[in-house]
């Protein structure tokens, strides 16, 4: 197949999945056993505003109406009123947006830099001590709750050292007399943007335990692939071509045997994605980001359903287009992979 | 089979004889492998542990009536010591005695979920792998609509939607983990479908419906379960996250996740109402990670050290 065919496919795929998406978060939603446009009308709410808050959350009309509405109403930009708010739920996601990616991409963007550099150094060291500790603490960071990490670091770093705060973005001081400028909306961009260097040193001594917290998983599964990658490519014949011309082995390894390395670990990106953005639901909760994990966790807990469906179904969509660029890219860096 | 040719039964027995026999030879080289690794050993060992934990655990928790909530407003707090090795909650509960009875639920949750996913995952797999074609289609791409949500956060919309407790997180958790077991008995069974054995058997006209139940099925178990052994480890760790924001069992369930949720509002306090559940958690997913790590370089022969 050639890549223009493949790429055809894969994204008339991917509408499919995006129509499947909506359907099953449709459906989902329809099992709530209370009736939304009662919490929505509020406590001690008469017939007429419960008949209003219906209309006002589509629940009037047979179901396939209601689905076609819904459907619309996302294609519009109109993913639903909160019933906590009572504010349009996509706008307030995206508010909330650049606080989960500053955290998912710090996270993520360390655990493929540490996960792929230890990864080369245990395969470097195979067998010796430093190997078999590493590989522990690999099968520990997969072992162990994103958000029993994070208290942890909170009781350790806070409570029993005091050398790093324990929730929040800024401290009080800098948040009232240094307050940065909204830009993007990151708060790590917008202070290196507006050039606020006391908000920014600031921001990140607040970003290490959640960063660190949301990367012990990625790290883990970057370091398990990575390792078992270099030592299959450290078993191929150019490589032991390279050493016997007399190559020497710093070269060997972190220059040709590392490279080669990469591409599996490309394939797990998609797997990190995933568990950055569930960890990042608990990390934001327990160290008080206001991100969509925090939303979407008050939303869960209100039985917010719009806010939950929404939620549900922007991660759907973020998460489906990135493994497909995923794809793409690995398909356009090894001409090898037989596309199917 | 009584209509089986004498050619046709001949060539079948051969087959299961060679089948047979090298992977009696093979299992007995495996356990030799899987008890090599160390780390695989001790897993196992502290899984049978804490399963005889569970059984026992009115034996086992020093404290059984605290173990199952029971409360002593006297002694709220109390720093692990001798007379509460763990020490004691925000109620006085002995937090030992509730991580012992909160094994139980750790254990039986896993076990529930594998069910279900076995139940439904894969004979779809199964059925999907064998026929082919347009039924095969349709499963795979509904597969596709699951898999398109990061897992836990499909089971926290659903646990939410359906209201909270511990039967609904099984449900949401089957939901997330089939199709990931579909997929792999459908792969399992296009290839077992072109082996010497089914089409024998289909030749002499046995129903499809029988030889998925009698030969795809079977066959396709050993992967799903070193495969289950590897998720394992996942499911106890979303079990926990999901009663951890509150979604699972009611206090005074002695759940560890909830435990957790519930020592989060003391932790600078009493950081022990947090950190031994997330250590038994830890422990527990650990062992069943090591086990499954050995279980796969037995049976893949690619990724051995």
């Amino acid at each position: 197949m050639s890549l223009r065919l493949y790429l055809v496919r894969r994204v008339g795929l991917l509408v499919f999945v995006l129509f499947g998406v909506s359907v099953l978060t449709f459906v989902m939603a329809r099992v709530v056993p209370a009736d939304p446009a009662v919490l929505y009308a509020g406590a001690g709410a008469r017939g007429p505003a419960i008949e209003q808050a219906r209309k006002i959350l589509r629940l009037d009309g047979p179901l396939y109406e209601q689905y076609l509405g819904y459907v619309s109403g996302l294609a519009h930009g109109d993913w639903g009123t909160s019933l906590r708010t009572h504010r349009a739920v996509l706008p307030d996601i995206l508010t909330f947006l650049p606080v989960t990616l500053e955290l998912v991409f710090s996270a993520l963007l360390l655990g493929l830099l540490a996960g792929v550099a230890l990864g080369a150094l245990t395969a470097d060291r195979k067998g010796r001590a430093i190997d078999f500790v590493m590989r522990i603490f690999a099968v520990g960071g997969v072992s162990l709750p994103a958000f029993f990490v994070a208290l942890v670091f909170q009781v350790l770093f806070f409570r029993a050292l005091n050398v790093l705060p324990a929730a929040g973005m800024f401290s009080v001081d800098v948040a009232q007399n240094y307050p940065v400028s909204h830009v993007t909306g990151a708060p790590l961009l917008d202070a290196l943007i507006t050039g606020n260097l006391t908000a920014l040193s600031d921001h990140l001594r607040y970003m290490v335990l959640p960063v660190l917290a949301l990367a012990a998983y990625p790290t883990g599964v970057v370091m398990r692939m990575s390792r078992s990658a270099m030592l299959e490519s450290l078993g191929q014949d150019y490589i032991r071509m390279a050493r016997a011309m007399g190559v020497p082995r710093r070269t060997i390894i972190y220059r040709f045997a590392l490279k080669n390395s990469l591409g599996p670990v490309l394939t797990v990106v998609g797997l990190m994605l995933a568990y950055a953005i569930i960890g990042a639901f608990f990390i934001e909760l327990i160290f008080a980001w206001p991100g969509i994990g925090t939303y979407g966790t008050m939303s869960i807990l209100s039985l917010d359903y719009p806010a939950i469906m929404a939620v549900t179904l922007f991660v759907a969509v973020i998460y489906v287009v990135v493994n497909l660029l995923v794809d793409l890219a690995i398909a356009w860096l090894d001409p090898r992979i037989v596309l199917s | 089979m009584s209509t089986a040719s004498p050619a046709a039964s001949r060539f079948l027995l051969d087959d299961w004889r060679v089948r047979h026999q090298s992977s009696l030879e093979e299992s007995r080289h495996s356990v030799r492998i899987f008890f090599r690794d160390r780390l695989a050993a001790v897993g196992l060992i502290y899984i049978a542990l804490m399963i005889a934990v569970a059984i026992f655990a009115p034996v086992v928790a020093p404290y059984p009536g605290q173990g199952r909530g029971a409360t002593d407003l006297r002694a709220r707090f109390d720093s692990p010591g001798a007379q509460h090795v763990f020490g004691t909650d925000n109620l006085g509960r002995d937090v030992l005695s509730r991580v012992v009875y909160g094994t139980r639920i750790a254990l039986v949750m896993p076990a529930i979920v594998a069910l279900g996913v076995v139940l439904i995952g894969v004979p779809l797999g199964g059925i999907a792998g064998y026929y082919g074609g347009w039924l095969d289609e349709v499963v795979m791409r509904v597969t596709d609509i699951f898999l398109a949500f990061p897992g836990l956060i499909l089971a926290m919309a659903l646990v939410a939607f359906l209201g909270p407790g511990l039967r609904n997180i099984a449900i949401a958790l089957v939901v997330t983990w089939w199709p990931w077991y579909a997929r792999l008995v459908r792969g399992m069974a296009i290839s077992l479908r072109e082996r010497p054995f089914v089409k024998a058997a289909r030749t002499m006209g046995v129903r499809d419906s029988r030889i998925v139940l009698r030969h795809i099925l079977p066959n396709s178990l050993g992967p799903v379960i070193v495969q289950m052994t590897l998720d394992v480890g996942a499911v106890i760790l979303e079990v926990a996250a999901l009663s951890f924001i509150g979604l699972g069992a009611a206090p005074p369930t002695p759940d560890w996740g909830l435990m957790i949720s519930e020592g989060r509002l003391y932790v600078f306090e009493a950081w022990w109402m947090v950190v031994f559940p997330g250590l038994a958690i830890f422990a527990l997913v650990l062992a069943f990670n090591f086990v499954g790590d050995g279980l796969r370089d037995v049976l893949d022969p690619r990724s051995r050290r």
